[in-house]
């Protein structure tokens, strides 16, 4: 809502109050003021003149010298190039030394010979935005009414000295959309005296026939209408169109321009029908037929469903109720009586309608908020008495009016105990009645009780917390003290998975990985990369995304990562290690009809040249499955997760010799690995390693119990062992064979390398463990030691085919 | 006999000042000392002395032998204490070299600070609390005070999945879970952190995902002046002791009164950072708590908009293309 300050001060007492403050106090008691402005583009030097004669310039066919009078005797002979230029007219001119908007400097001059002593504006040269303009205003000089003084500063006349104040109204404020409203809340705020405009009903010339039949009462409760005969089209008288202008409307002719005045000065739409052109004063409101067209005001036909009210003349529809009037009942300058219509209308179905046919009015604004029902009649009188006033109007019947019922008043209780305790302020029963004194709510106090009549503009204030809040806001929040929660104090804290959450990520961030947060909704196509690891959930799509970039849930991290990591590479960021722990949005149904299931997953990707660790090392090429592998394995020790297991594996996205399943007791929880070439090179990185973990499965394989052993008192015992096994045999078997054949003295197995050359073979690689063996209640001898080993090496022979390296 | 003994002491005395490394000692040592040294030599002549003469000499010798073990043990000392110190010299290392890397990790930063800000809450017996992101209308409009058709729905345009499913466009949906799991049972007192999504063009300022963190208390006799109370000890602990605050009035359908709270910025002056309000008696009695005996505040927040604050972010775009450069500014909040 824009605010003129002119416009507001004809309506409350404003002395000594600048714009500033009103934003200042408006902002502090719940309406956010946006900006305030001046509708002065930077103007000065120039007035009103008289063009008293226009002849052909002798030395060039396009312009013409003309005459002006400028007021104080003063007559200037100006160049003028506009082809409407014609003697008698009232005129905006630029003397010599004055200033208009873009720098322009108006200087004496001689064109083509011919001195010119200022400039005639045009209303662009004005700094005026061609939205507010009038079509024949956008060319040419601006040609003023016939009564514009001569000499008078032009900037006064066209209310350019005006300030604009733009409010940000939330949706329940909708008494602001008026500057009627707007001046009850500033009265309130500054306790100030209100100067509302009066408005009285006009006693009609004639009897015109109007016939008004509402056909669903619930759609359109309150209908009013009356006949305005005699009226002469023409412009508005200047200040009516300096005020539509501060309001960001452009003025279209009087009688238009009424209608629109007293919607922004009272709230309510109003809508003008050609009397002549809708056959015979009957109006019948009904709702739309499926299918049924109308040409809006706009020129574009429009198709409308029974979900859309109309008001029709019984057989044609006139307008699209509440949101825009018909082209075949528009007023023109041919038009010499109107039916101005004053209504509430459903505000569901304004709403509905101006949304299904993207039509979003002024007019529609208003009425799907639930416009003021008080003002309903009001408003017609008063845009009947401005067009008898303005346009020379006489009215042609009684006001017509059509409605359920009768407004009862709205009466809210408030306790003051109520009041005193939801807000935790001190406040007097005369302070509070004081409040309501100053937002003209009437009111009745017995014994703590306030009996509020609420009045209809404030349709918001409905309940007791409503006034509890009016109240408060202009009792001030900055008056609210500030104590803290009393009563009983709950403990507080994480559960174990948020706290469990927050330790894999603390553990990956130890281990040199950078978190990440990419988007939950993702392409097709992204999706499409890698498997989730839910292979049957089917990607959830958006009933109407706003791009194909984000157009499903995402059921894998994976994808998004390499998009990041790739991101990253592509900006000269060398090594890129990140990860995420995020939700997927996993579904087995094709039309989502259950909430999906939301997983969190952990997922990761290395990739990029390894930084050397020390200055001396060289940079080390980019093999990081085991980098990655041991990450992993120190998050599951960090975390207690024992005996995962990683086992071959070929799911998509994955290069299919270089992926493991991450394995606990049978059930997959992840996948580790290097993502496929193809994938890779796509995104250009070399040898990505990449990992996804189903954090619930991970969380739920987490050993809590500790169970102490004592530290050893008896020595161990170290044994290496070196075998010669064929290539494809994987060392996890042989150290699994290993932990079964040798029993409980064997304490840990370590690999300490692993080799293959010409030394051992073609096919065959040389494995070399250490194994360390104990026992808790002795000093092992060697004979006991070398029985189990020799058992050992014996086993990995039978099984493994594996041969001791000498 | 006196005169070799003593011309001898101080011959080897002499020779021990001279010597220069610990091999030499040694060799002096024997040479003057060892049983067929020069000493032993000379005292090897005590026969021929009278008996006079015999303890007096004997004395002598067992003097000079004790002189010169001591010179010999100080020179040994010295010389050893050179030779480390020659050693050490060699190890000499280049102390301004580069440590050995260690590479660092980050948190990214709009999880850092949701951390910071769930332990500040939690610290005031607060529990943290989570629901879903794909909702039902019915959690995140409807019990809200928001029934179909409500002007507020304009507010926050969303993402439809189906007529009845959408992504939630704030996290206020889980209030009303906790709320209608807690069963009537008080003290509440929970924050919802989580992802919100709402029908935006992705820009400087906007993003069609961000962070949410909203809270709430119920409880009997809960006031509005605890909101303010509560609130301010957190905008302290976040943006430092001594952060001016206010209160505005404003408008949310779930909350009345409602609030926006604002801080003060040294450079930009007031700015809003958080909504709030007491919570609405319909969004109470929907969940089943009566709000004649119940009454409660809830706040929310985007976290998004708190890191840009504190840190001068420019750009929201910045938390989701990740960065590195970005990232790893990040250590600690």
């Amino acid at each position: 809502m824009l605010v003129s300050y002119e416009w507001l001060s004809q309506y409350v007492d404003l002395e000594g109050i600048t714009p500033e403050d009103i934003a200042e106090e408006l902002n502090r008691t719940g309406i956010e003021v946006e900006v305030i402005y001046t509708r002065d583009p930077g103007v000065s030097g120039v007035v009103i003149g008289e063009v008293l004669s226009v002849e052909p310039h002798p030395h060039a066919d396009r312009l013409k010298v003309c005459m002006v009078n400028v007021g104080k005797g003063q007559i200037l002979q100006i160049v003028c190039g506009a082809k409407n230029v014609a003697a008698g007219q009232r005129v905006p001119v630029a003397l010599v030394g004055a200033k208009l908007p873009g720098g322009v400097h108006i200087k004496k001059a001689e064109l083509r010979g011919i001195e010119s002593n200022g400039m005639i504006c045009s209303a662009k040269e004005l700094g005026f935005p061609e939205k507010v303009l009038m079509k024949e205003q956008t060319e040419g000089i601006l040609v003023l009414e016939k009564e514009a003084p001569v000499g008078g500063d032009i900037k006064e006349y066209l209310g350019m000295n005006d300030q604009v104040i733009e409010l940000q109204l939330t949706p329940n404020r909708s008494d602001c959309l008026g500057m009627v409203g707007v001046a009850y809340e500033i009265a309130a705020i500054f306790d100030r005296e209100l100067r509302l405009p009066m408005i009285t009903e006009t006693a009609p010339q004639y009897d015109s026939p109007v016939n008004v039949y509402i056909e669903s009462e619930e759609d359109c409760p309150f209908y009013a209408v009356q006949v305005v005969h005699n009226l002469q089209v023409g412009p508005s008288p200047q200040w009516m169109q300096n005020r539509l202008i501060s309001a960001g409307i452009r003025p279209i002719n009087n009688i238009v321009d009424i209608t629109n005045y007293v919607m922004l000065e009272m709230g309510q739409p109003l809508h003008a029908f050609d009397y002549d052109r809708i056959g015979g004063g009957q109006i019948v409101v009904r709702r739309a037929q499926e299918g049924e067209q109308i040409t809006t005001l706009d020129g574009t036909v429009r198709t409308c469903d029974p979900e859309m009210l109309l008001i029709t003349n019984g057989e044609e529809p006139l307008a699209v109720a509440g949101v825009m009037g018909g082209e075949s009942s528009e007023v023109t300058g041919q038009t010499v009586s109107v039916l101005i219509e004053s209504a509430f209308f459903d505000p569901m179905l304004v709403r509905q309608g101006a949304r299904k046919l993207a039509m979003r009015t002024e007019a529609s604004a208003r009425f799907e908020k639930g416009v003021d029902p008080e003002q309903i009649v009001p408003a017609l009188n008063r845009a009947v008495q401005l067009l008898c006033q303005l346009a020379g109007g006489v009215a042609g019947s009684e006001p017509v009016v059509h409605k359920v019922g009768d407004i009862d008043d709205i009466i809210v209780e408030l306790r003051h105990e109520r009041l005193v305790n939801l807000l935790g302020v001190q406040i007097s029963q005369p302070e509070v009645l004081d409040i309501f004194r100053r937002l003209r709510f009437p009111v009745r106090m017995d014994d703590g009780l306030y009996e509020v009549q609420v009045p209809t503009r404030r349709p918001d204030v409905m309940i007791e917390v409503d006034l509890i809040e009016e109240v408060a806001r202009i009792f001030g929040y900055d008056r609210i003290p500030t104590t803290l929660p009393w009563g009983q104090q709950p403990p507080g804290g994480l559960t174990r998975e948020q706290k469990l959450r927050r330790t894999i990520r603390h553990t990956l961030r130890n281990m040199g990985l950078h978190e990440v947060l990419t988007y939950s909704l993702t392409s097709e196509q992204t999706e499409a990369e890698v498997e989730s690891l839910e292979p049957q959930a089917r990607p959830i799509h958006l009933a109407m995304p706003m791009s194909s970039e984000h157009a499903i849930l995402r059921t894998t991290l994976l994808p998004q990562l390499i998009e990041t990591a790739a991101y990253n590479i592509n900006r000269g960021n060398d090594r890129v290690s990140i990860f995420e722990l995020g939700r997927t949005y996993l579904t087995s149904e094709e039309q989502l009809e259950q909430l999906p299931l939301e997983r969190y997953e952990l997922a990761g990707v290395v990739t990029g040249k390894k930084e050397p660790s020390i200055w001396k090392e060289k940079e080390l090429p980019a093999g990081d499955f085991y980098e990655v592998k041991g990450m992993l394995e120190a998050l599951f020790t960090r975390l207690g997760v024992y005996g995962v297991e990683f086992r071959a594996a070929r799911p998509k996205g994955f290069h299919p010799g270089r992926t493991a399943e991450m394995v606990i007791e049978e059930q997959v929880i992840g996948i580790l690995g290097e993502i496929h070439p193809q994938l890779a090179r796509k995104y250009d990185l070399e040898h990505p390693v990449a990992f996804q973990i189903d954090v619930e499965k991970l969380l739920s394989a987490i050993d809590e119990e500790i169970i102490y052993e004592p530290i050893p008192r008896y020595p161990a015992v170290t044994r290496d062992l070196a075998v010669i096994v064929d290539e494809n045999v994987p060392v996890g078997e042989l150290e699994e064979g290993i932990w079964e054949e040798a029993g409980e003295l064997l304490k840990s197995v370590s690999l300490f390398d692993v080799f293959t050359g010409e030394q051992i073979g073609e096919g065959k690689k040389s494995v070399a463990f250490s194994l360390v063996y104990r026992a808790s209640n002795r000093t092992l001898t060697d004979e006991e030691v070398n029985r189990v080993h020799d058992s050992v090496v014996a086993f990995l022979s039978s099984a493994f085919g594996a041969k001791l390296r000498q | 006999m006196r005169e070799r003994l003593e011309a001898l002491s101080s011959e080897a005395a002499l020779a021990i000042q001279q010597v220069t490394t610990l091999e030499e000692l040694r060799e002096l040592k024997v040479k003057y000392l060892g049983k067929k040294g020069e000493l032993t030599g000379v005292l090897r002549g005590m026969g021929s002395l009278s008996p006079e003469e015999r303890p007096v000499i004997g004395s002598l010798a067992n003097e000079i032998r004790n002189h010169l073990d001591q010179l010999i043990t100080g020179k040994e000392a010295a010389l050893q204490a050179a030779a480390l110190e020659e050693q050490l010299a060699k190890e000499t290392i280049d102390v301004t070299l580069p440590g050995v890397k260690r590479n660092v990790g980050s948190l990214h930063p709009l999880h850092l600070i949701i951390e910071k800000i769930e332990d500040i809450f939690v610290g005031m017996g607060f529990e943290v609390a989570e629901g879903p992101e794909v909702e039902t209308d019915k959690y995140n409009f409807e019990a809200l005070n928001m029934p179909q058709e409500h002007p507020a729905r304009d507010m926050q345009d969303s993402f439809y999945i189906t007529p009845e499913l959408l992504l939630r466009t704030h996290t206020s949906s889980v209030q009303v879970r906790t709320l209608e799991k807690k069963e009537g049972y008080v003290p509440v007192r929970i924050i919802c952190p989580g992802k919100v999504y709402r029908r935006d063009d992705d820009d400087a300022t906007h993003s069609h995902q961000f962070t949410q963190i909203e809270g709430l208390v119920v409880d009997r006799g809960v006031s509005m002046s605890e909101l303010n109370g509560v609130l301010l000890s957190f905008i302290e602990k976040i943006f430092g002791e001594g952060t001016e605050m206010r209160l505005r009035p404003s408008y949310f359908p779930f909350t009345e009164p409602s609030v926006e709270v604002d801080i003060y910025h040294p450079e930009k002056g007031w700015i809003e950072i958080l909504g709030a309000g007491m919570v609405h008696p319909r969004v109470l009695e929907k969940a089943g708590y009566n709000p004649e005996r119940y009454s409660g505040f809830a706040f929310g927040m985007g976290v998004e908009r708190i890191a840009m604050l504190k840190y001068d972010i420019d750009d929201i775009r910045h938390f989701y293309n990740n960065d590195l450069r970005f990232l790893r500014q990040f250590k600690t909040v």
